[in-house]
C-alpha cells in the first residue's frame, strides 16, 4: 500500500462513520448509505493522491457521496425496475438535495451517528450481526479485517453483512434514536455489542493477529463515542469505566508462555495507570448519575476495588463482596453467586463462602462447571480439609475443557498447587 | 496503539498572546478528539522559567540547572496522548490542529510488550 493510500485510508476510518450517518439520515437506509460512502472513498483513492487530502475531507466525501447517488439515480433510471424502488431512491434523493450536510449543527451530526449505532446494534438482527455490522460502519473496518477479528471466512462475513442490511431495509427499520422507554431497551443490545468486542479482544492471546488485540481498543474507542453522545445514560459510563480497568491489566493476563495469569497473582506494576485513572473517573461519572449502579456499573465498582489495591493482600474483599451482593441481586446469575462466594470467603472467612456455595450447587447452569468444584476446593483447603479439597480439585480437572487448566487442577489435587 | 502530539509553539514567549478566537478553535479541537473516543490525556505546559533542567553528567551525578534555556524552537508547549489505528490517523489528526506558527511531533508510545521478556521481568513500576 502507498503513503498516499495509508494516509487517505486514515481520513476514510475518521470521517466514515459520520459519512454513512448523515447519508442514513437522508436516505433512511444502512445499506444504500454505505454503498454512496463508498463510491464517495473509491473517488477519494482515484483524486487525492495526485491533488492531496483537501483542507475538509468530510465535506467533499459528502458533496461527492451525493453526486455520486445523482449519477447511480441516473444511470439505474434506463434499467427496468421495481416501481416501488425507483420511487424509493426518487425519494431519498430529494431528501439528499434539500439537506445541506455541511450546515449541520454538531448535535444533529451527534445524533445521526448515535442512530447509527443503534441501527447497527436492532434486536431484529443476531448478535454476530450487529458486532459485525457494527465494526463494519461505526469502526470502518473492511470485511477481511472483521473476518480476521472473529476468526470467521470472509465469506461467511461478508453474507452476514448483506443479510443484515437488507434485514434492516426490508424490515423499514426507521433510521432514528429510540425514545423514552424504548431507549431503555435499546441501549443495552448497544452495550452488550460493545462489550462483546472487547471480549474478543480481550480473550485473544498475546502475540496473536493484531487485528484482534486491536478490538479492545476499538470497543473502548466506541465506548468513550457513546459516553459523549448518551452522558445520562449511567451504564454507558459504568461499561466505559469496567473496559478502561479490565484495559489496564492488559499487559498483565499472560505469562512469558502465552498462559493465563489469574488477577491475583498479576505483576501489578504492569498494569496501566492511565487507564485506571479513566476508568475511576467514568464511574464516578455513572456513580453521579440518578439512581443506583447498573450490572456495568457494579462491575466496573468492583475491577476498581482491584486497582486500587497495590498488593492483592490489600483488597477490600469486604467492599466487593457488597458489590457481588449488589450484582447478584440485579443480575440472578449463579456466576455471580459463585465470584461472590469468593469474595465472602476472602472477606469472611472460607466457611461463609461454602454456606453460600451450598445454597447454589445444585442451580443447573453450575453443574457442569469446573469453577464451582474449583472454588469448593480452595475454600476447604483454607477451611483445613486438605482430603476434601484434593476430591473436588479432582472433580474440576474432570470438568475442566481448557488443558492447561485441567494440568493446574490436577497438580492442586495432588497438593502441589 | 498510543501516540504523543509534542506542540512546539514557533514564536517566543512573550509573543503568545492567543486571541479568544483562536482558545475556542483550540477547544473545538479537543472536543473533536473527545467525541472521536481518541484523546486520552492533554495537558498545556507554563514557561520553562517556571520549570528547570536536570542534567546528568556521564558518571550520572544530577545537577539542577535553571538554563540555559534552549531555543524557543525546542520548547514543548503542551501535548496530547490519543489512541489512533496507525501512525497515519494520528498524523491526520494533528494535521488538524487549529494552530498557526507551530510544529507538532507525533511519536508513537512504546509498549510493554515491544521490549525482550527479560527487560519487561526487570520492570517493576510504575
Amino acid at each position: 500500500m502507498s503513503e498516499a493510500t495509508r494516509a487517505i485510508e486514515a481520513v476514510w476510518r475518521i470521517e466514515s462513520a459520520r459519512l454513512i450517518a448523515g447519508l442514513a439520515r437522508m436516505t433512511g437506509d444502512v445499506g444504500l448509505a454505505e454503498d454512496l460512502a463508498q463510491d464517495a472513498l473509491v473517488a477519494a483513492l482515484e483524486k487525492w493522491p495526485q491533488s492531496g487530502v483537501p483542507d475538509n475531507p468530510g465535506a467533499w466525501l459528502m458533496a461527492t457521496a451525493k453526486n455520486r447517488a445523482i449519477d447511480r439515480l441516473r444511470r439505474e433510471k434506463t434499467y427496468e425496475r421495481k416501481r416501488e424502488e425507483v420511487a424509493r431512491d426518487t425519494g431519498a434523493l430529494f431528501a439528499m438535495e434539500r439537506s445541506d450536510f455541511d450546515a449541520a449543527a454538531d448535535d444533529e451530526i451527534g445524533d445521526d451517528l448515535l442512530a447509527l449505532i443503534f441501527t447497527c446494534c436492532h434486536p431484529l438482527l443476531s448478535r454476530e450481526a450487529r458486532v459485525a455490522l457494527t465494526l463494519r460502519l461505526l469502526g470502518g473496518l473492511a470485511t477481511p479485517e472483521i473476518a480476521r477479528a472473529f476468526l470467521a471466512p470472509e465469506s461467511t462475513v461478508a453474507q452476514r453483512l448483506v443479510r443484515a442490511k437488507r434485514t434492516l431495509r426490508d424490515a423499514k427499520v426507521p433510521f432514528e434514536v429510540p425514545r423514552g422507554d424504548e431507549l431503555e431497551e435499546r441501549i443495552g443490545s448497544v452495550l452488550e455489542v460493545i462489550y462483546l468486542v472487547f471480549n474478543e479482544g480481550y480473550a485473544a492471546s498475546s502475540g496473536e493477529d493484531w487485528v484482534r488485540r486491536d478490538l479492545c481498543e476499538e470497543a473502548l474507542r466506541l465506548g468513550r463515542i457513546l459516553a459523549e453522545l448518551a452522558p445520562a445514560e449511567p451504564e454507558v459510563h459504568g461499561l466505559v469505566a469496567l473496559m478502561e480497568i479490565q484495559a489496564s491489566r492488559l499487559g498483565a493476563r499472560r505469562g512469558p508462555g502465552g498462559e493465563p495469569v489469574l488477577l491475583l497473582e498479576q505483576d501489578r506494576s504492569l498494569w496501566d495507570p492511565l487507564l485506571i485513572v479513566r476508568g475511576r473517573r467514568a464511574l464516578e461519572r455513572a456513580e453521579a448519575l440518578p439512581g443506583p449502579l447498573g450490572p456495568y456499573g457494579l462491575q466496573a465498582a468492583i475491577a476498581a476495588c482491584h486497582a486500587r489495591a497495590l498488593r492483592p493482600g490489600e483488597t477490600d474483599w469486604v467492599r466487593i463482596a457488597a458489590l457481588y451482593d449488589a450484582l447478584a441481586q440485579i443480575s440472578g446469575s449463579p456466576i455471580v453467586e459463585l465470584n461472590r462466594a469468593v469474595a465472602l470467603g476472602m472477606a469472611f472467612g472460607p466457611e461463609a463462602g461454602l454456606e453460600l456455595l451450598e445454597r447454589i450447587e445444585d442451580d443447573p447452569a453450575l453443574t457442569q462447571y469446573h469453577l464451582l468444584p474449583s472454588v469448593r476446593g480452595d475454600l476447604l483447603e483454607k477451611a483445613g480439609h486438605p482430603e476434601e479439597a484434593a476430591s473436588e480439585f479432582r472433580k474440576a480437572a474432570t470438568l475442566a475443557t481448557n488443558d492447561r487448566e485441567r494440568e493446574l487442577l490436577k497438580q492442586r489435587a495432588e497438593g502441589g498447587g | 496503539m498510543r501516540f504523543m502530539m509534542f506542540m512546539y509553539p514557533q514564536i517566543e514567549e512573550q509573543d503568545w498572546n492567543p486571541t479568544p478566537e483562536a482558545v475556542a478553535a483550540m477547544g473545538r479541537y479537543n472536543e473533536e478528539l473527545q467525541k472521536a473516543g481518541m484523546l486520552l490525556a492533554l495537558d498545556g505546559l507554563r514557561p520553562p522559567s517556571d520549570g528547570g533542567n536536570v542534567v546528568f553528567d556521564a558518571e550520572g551525578k544530577a545537577t539542577v540547572t535553571d538554563g540555559p534555556f534552549t531555543e524557543t524552537k525546542e520548547v514543548v508547549g503542551g501535548y496530547w496522548l490519543i489512541q489512533a489505528r496507525s501512525k497515519e490517523e494520528a498524523l491526520e489528526w494533528a494535521s488538524r490542529c487549529p494552530d498557526s506558527n507551530c510544529r507538532i511531533e507525533v511519536r508513537r508510545v512504546f509498549e510493554m510488550e515491544d521490549f525482550p521478556q527479560d527487560v519487561q521481568d526487570a520492570y517493576e513500576g510504575p
